[in-house]
């Protein structure tokens, strides 16, 4: 069976995460020292050729974002983890604050470095709140032992909003507003918090940061799957024996992810569908279990590697219900800006609740067919567009579920 | 010049264009819903999605900027299937009566779903049933047709700074709401209705008080008097179906007449008087060290902006009342004794391009003459209704003449309906009176215009009078904010609540775009340049009013019939 | 200290409106309409725009709600694991239905969205506090121990 690998977790359970020294012990800072010693244009190009790319869920080269923001002309820039973790069944964010916040802490400093900006925000669900004080104890000892230099880090708790995932409704909610996603164009690197560039990271994509600039891009690049290298941390629930999480490389199969590492499902009874990259993911059918998880290799089967939740169901499982509480979830978490989200996941939510009370019509379905389509290349933002993928590829995967609740 | 393709049609547009903008260069209109030509891009509404090749995402026309060698495609069945879906999501959740609509025929949800021929919506109607907001006199709230474009609130928000109306809630449950959730009354409101042009649709309008007017027409008893403001005519002309100042004045007096007014008379003959009134306070405060500097007071929204977010100004506000107003008292005292008419018998009805003057009326310090001095307020939008309604052609109706001792009136008033306006006719008044010769060129070009803050310096015998003129409150507020400061240079300041001044009245025709409100503007000055007599001192029946009943200006009559005082409105939710 | 003394605290923090209200709502379990006027007047925003923000986020609330605000998980996880089971077990243990608060004023009941504690569903919070691996048969005990 395959092996972890642990790269962002790397000091999980193995340091106190409120002591400093036990992060510097384990060589924490290093890899900041180490970057400070290199030209930002270096620093830039070495994160490129990691080919690291963002752990969010839109898998942006990483690199590449930060050249748009070091190369915008500003008198203040910022950085911000976002540490928003909304993904149900995703914690995989929360470990690794609770674990080892300051690598989280590093990975900005070294991003701030790179893009020359001085203030840094780390935006942390409002569900969070033990993490948020972990996060501000971390801060004070860093800033106690100076490590961070001129660069300061400030968090702030989100309350309630899953669409502050996006990154430019977390920066509205930074400014104290309503989460709502803003315009694209203008991107954040080049017009952001405050209207000054800004790069958003998550917060796994920051804890990869130190490691790549210690041990070198062509190290990193080589990990996994080359087109998104590197590990994965996956959080496991639903029918799975071991629920709970791993760090795993990019070329892990689902397969492996839940029969491996997950120990198969529980209760002695069979895979019925795996949803991934939380409840914005597509329900995967047995058939493609063999893919990689990484991000082409699932964008390739129409699903997404997203924040690297796997939730599994397994044969006794009733896919209409799920997928109509699904659908629920993106009805209560739509912002109400854009008309087709704003409508569209009520309707969806009406539609799933209508069939899965045995009221639905085969006119139904088709509806929520032409509706899921449509939503998914007009909404405003990544939450409408992905909203549809779960109750689309329910549809097409378990067709004979959807059927027999039909009135 | 950047390079693009839309629909097969190569076209070379302008660096920074919108897809929505390079379509229009080409021809192709692309439809939209919450786009508004003079407001910020919100995107909010989809329908303008278009194609964009190499692209899996739909991009929003009026946000997404074309880039060199972009390949558009507007019309593709994935794009109309896309617009015609997104219509239908915005149609079931909104309720089906346009026949009982305000907005009926003039909605741009309406023209859409008709442009997308939605004939039958496979979305259940699903209307939220959300009570009306019946609580001002001005306008109403119809919270069920929102469709969320947020036009409203940034009217409200960036046009008048006035911060009345925001969202409450968010997905589905999410509305546009006066602060707090609160009516609109206790809102921070000034009814300008700015809001009512912003909306696509039938969200926000006018309390109508049509039947109140047929109900006074059908008593026998009862004398209909009514007066037309200055900005009416010309975008009357518009609801009727002609250019914008095309209905003759007289053709309008006959039409009047036709629905069953009794007489006819013009706001305009008190626009006259509030110069002579007006004129003489601001030498008075000049001489006398009064305060200053001297604030108009002819615009209800712009007296309830100053009484909410500026009651410690209160005093620089001209004690005269509205042209309305004025007219409003004379009507019932002065009027009605020339006539032989009861007062009591008279239902005095204004005609007005403004939804605040519905309230203005209503308010209890406006009834000097013993009575309500102005019945009910029916703006140009409800003019045009009756009009319609009558059945009249308007090419064919023979002119009349408006009634007598209160119809007369110069060029000086007829540009009250104009920015800037007021502090024309004001000049064209005070020079002579002050210079004692006759005023030669009676055009102050530079108080006209649709610039935001326009400033004069009038030299008069050695006293140089620093003027200022703001029309839109966002513009008025930094004027005010210097006056707050003690850092305004000016004696005399000019401002009108609406955009463009009362030719933008928040019951004037909607419109959607500045544009038509520089057009109305420009036929205001054609009007006043075609009188004969163009100051306000030169009225006649102004003279004869002076002669026979007040005697002179700020006298005792003027100031128990003409004059008015403010009061702070102390609202917390600003 | 009253909430004109927490809201004080946060007026230099360009954009605090936010965490002014969660330290009030940590007092005071909601935001009353004096205390939206109030922050607008600190952060220098209009009402109507404070009010927006107040009535976005979830966890903000604009009614009165009771010293322990008990939020249950429904996101699909935790519905799988058995979340309606323990809203069934909340609501009879209190005697009041999902978005009301208790005549004693003590409890409110409320949905959340994921809450991140995935591992152990399904997850009630209580003033914020995970509880994990709810049970129908451990509701009244957690109960009894807030009381």
């Amino acid at each position: 069976m395959a092996e972890e690998m642990r790269i962002v977790l790397r000091n999980y359970g193995k340091i106190d995460p409120l002591n400093i020294d036990e992060y510097i012990a384990a060589g924490g800072y290093g890899a900041l020292n180490k970057a400070r010693g290199m030209s930002p244009m270096d620093l830039i190009g070495e994160v490129k050729a990691s080919n690291l790319r963002g752990r969010g869920g839109a898998g942006f080269n990483c690199g590449m974002k930060w050249n748009f923001a070091c190369q915008a002309p500003a008198d203040q820039k910022y950085v911000i983890c976002n540490a928003d973790e909304g993904e149900p069944g995703t914690y995989k964010d929360r470990l690794i604050m609770e674990g080892d916040p300051q690598s989280l802490l590093e990975g900005m400093a070294i991003c701030a470095y790179a893009i020359g900006a001085t203030q840094g925000y780390i935006y942390c669900r409002g569900e969070y709140p033990s993490v948020v004080k972990t996060l501000n104890a971390a801060i004070a000892q860093a800033k106690e032992k100076g490590v961070l230099g001129d660069f300061s880090i400030e968090v702030r708790m989100g309350a309630g909003a899953y669409v502050c995932g996006e990154e430019t409704a977390l920066i509205e909610s930074i400014e104290g507003k309503r989460g709502e996603p803003r315009i694209k164009p203008p991107f954040p690197p080049v017009i952001g918090l405050w209207y000054k560039p800004t790069i958003v990271n998550n917060v796994e994509t920051f804890a990869n940061i130190p490691a790549i600039v210690e041990k070198g891009a062509a190290w990193y690049a080589g990990i996994g799957t080359p087109t998104y290298p590197g590990t994965k941390i996956v959080t496991l629930t639903g029918d799975v024996v071991n629920k709970t999480f791993f760090e795993v490389t990019t070329d892990t199969t689902i397969q492996e992810v839940i029969f491996g590492f997950g120990g198969g499902i529980s209760g002695g009874k069979a895979f019925k569908a795996v949803q991934i990259g939380g409840t914005s993911g597509a329900f995967i059918p047995a058939a493609h279990l063999d893919t990689p998880i990484g991000f082409d290799a699932m964008s390739s089967i129409g699903a997404s590697l997203g924040s690297g939740a796997v939730f599994v169901l397994d044969e006794s499982r009733d896919i209409v219900d799920v997928t109509a509480r699904i659908a629920r979830f993106f009805a209560h978490e739509s912002c109400g800006k854009c008309a087709p989200c704003r409508e569209g996941t009520m309707r969806m939510h009406d539609l799933m609740d209508k069939i899965n009370a045995g009221q639905g019509q085969t006119a139904d379905i088709a509806l929520l067919n032409k509706l899921g389509r449509v939503m998914s290349y007009s909404c405003l933002c990544g939450l409408g567009q992905a909203a549809p993928a779960p109750v689309l590829t329910a549809i097409e995967h378990f067709s004979a579920d959807y059927d027999a609740k039909l009135a | 010049m950047i390079n693009v393709t839309i629909d097969g049609i190569k076209a070379s547009v302008p660096d920074g264009s919108t897809i929505l903008q390079a379509a229009k260069d080409v021809g192709i209109s692309i439809p939209s819903l919450c786009y508004h030509p003079d407001q910020s891009v919100k995107a909010n509404c989809r329908v303008c999605v278009c194609e964009v090749e190499g692209n899996r995402l739909l991009q929003a026309a009026c946000s997404q900027p074309v880039y060199e060698g972009m390949v558009i495609k507007t019309r593709t069945p994935k794009v109309i299937e896309a617009r015609k879906t997104i219509l239908e999501l915005i149609l079931s959740h909104h309720p089906q009566d346009c026949l009982n609509c305000i907005r009926n025929e003039n909605c741009e949800l309406q023209s859409l779903a008709a442009e997308y021929f939605v004939r039958s919506n496979p979305f259940e109607l699903k209307v939220r049933g959300l009570p009306k907001d019946l609580s001002t006199p001005s306008l109403f709230r119809d919270p069920d047709k929102c469709v969320l474009c947020r036009r409203c609130i940034e009217a409200c928000t960036v046009v008048q700074t006035v911060n009345a109306l925001g969202l409450e809630g968010r997905g589905s449950h999410a509305m546009v709401v006066p602060s707090l959730g609160l009516d609109l009354i206790d809102s921070p409101c000034i009814m300008c209705g700015q809001c009512i042009h912003a909306c696509p649709v039938g969200a926000i309008g006018e309390v109508e008080d049509i039947d109140k007017l047929l109900a006074a027409i059908a008593d026998p008893e009862t004398i209909v008097v009514t007066q037309i403001a200055p900005a009416v005519r010309l975008a009357l002309s518009e609801e009727i179906g002609m250019d914008t100042g095309a209905l003759p004045m007289e053709v309008f007096v006959a039409g009047l007449k036709q629905i069953g007014f009794d007489h006819v008379l013009h706001t305009n003959f008190t626009a006259d008087l509030t110069i002579l009134e007006e004129g003489n306070e601001l030498l008075k405060r000049l001489t006398s060290g009064g305060t200053l500097p001297m604030f108009t007071s002819c615009s209800p929204g712009w007296i309830n902006f100053c009484e909410t977010f500026y009651p410690d100004l209160l005093d620089n506000l001209s004690t005269c009342k509205s042209p309305q107003q004025m007219f409003g008292s004379l009507v019932k005292t002065y009027w009605a004794d020339k006539m032989g008419i009861a007062p009591k018998n008279i239902f005095s009805v204004s005609i007005m391009p403004c939804v605040a003057k519905k309230y203005e009326a209503a308010r209890p310090e406006m009834t000097a003459s013993g009575y309500r001095d102005v019945d009910i307020v029916l703006t140009t939008r409800e003019i045009g209704r009756l009009f319609r309604m009558s059945g009249l052609d308007f090419t064919k109706l023979p002119p009349q003449p408006f009634s007598p001792w209160m119809g007369e009136y110069t060029g000086a008033a007829v540009i009250f309906g104009a920015t800037g306006g007021v502090m024309e006719a004001a000049l064209r008044t005070v020079y002579e009176v002050v210079m004692e010769e006759t005023l030669e060129d009676v055009n102050f070009t530079i108080a006209r215009g649709f610039e935001g803050i326009k400033e004069a310096a009038v030299d008069l015998k050695g006293t140089v009078v620093k003027v200022a003129i703001a029309h839109g409150l966002s513009h008025a507020r930094k004027l005010m904010d210097q006056v707050r400061a003690g850092e305004s240079p000016y004696h005399f300041i000019e401002i009108m609540a609406c955009p463009g001044g009362c030719v933008g009245g928040g019951g004037q025709p909607i419109t959607k775009a500045n544009f038509k409100r520089i057009e109305r503007l420009d036929a205001i000055y054609i009007e006043d340049e075609a009188m004969p007599i163009r100051k306000s001192h030169e009225n006649a029946e102004v003279k004869k009013i002076y002669e026979d009943f007040l005697h002179e200006p700020l006298g005792h009559k003027s100031h128990e019939l003409l004059h008015t005082h403010y009061h702070a409105k102390h609202k917390r939710f600003l | 200290m009253n909430y004109q003394e927490i809201l004080a605290q946060y007026a230099d923090k360009p954009g605090g409106m936010i965490e002014a209200f969660h330290a009030i709502q940590e007092k005071l379990n909601y935001l009353p309409q004096e205390v939206i006027i109030e922050a607008a007047r600190v952060f220098d925003k209009p009402v109507a725009q404070a009010f927006g923000v107040a009535t976005f986020y979830s966890m903000f609330s604009t009614q009165p709600r009771g010293k322990y605000v008990i939020r249950i998980c429904e996101s699909a996880p935790c519905h799988v694991a058995g979340a309606a089971e323990v809203v069934a077990a909340l609501e009879q243990e209190l005697g009041i239905s999902m978005g009301e608060s208790t005549a004693d004023g003590l409890f409110t009941l409320e949905f959340t969205e994921c809450v991140g504690q995935c591992q152990a569903t399904p997850v009630i919070t209580i003033n914020g506090a995970p509880y994990l691996d709810v049970t129908p048969a451990r509701v009244a005990g957690i109960i009894m121990a807030c009381k």
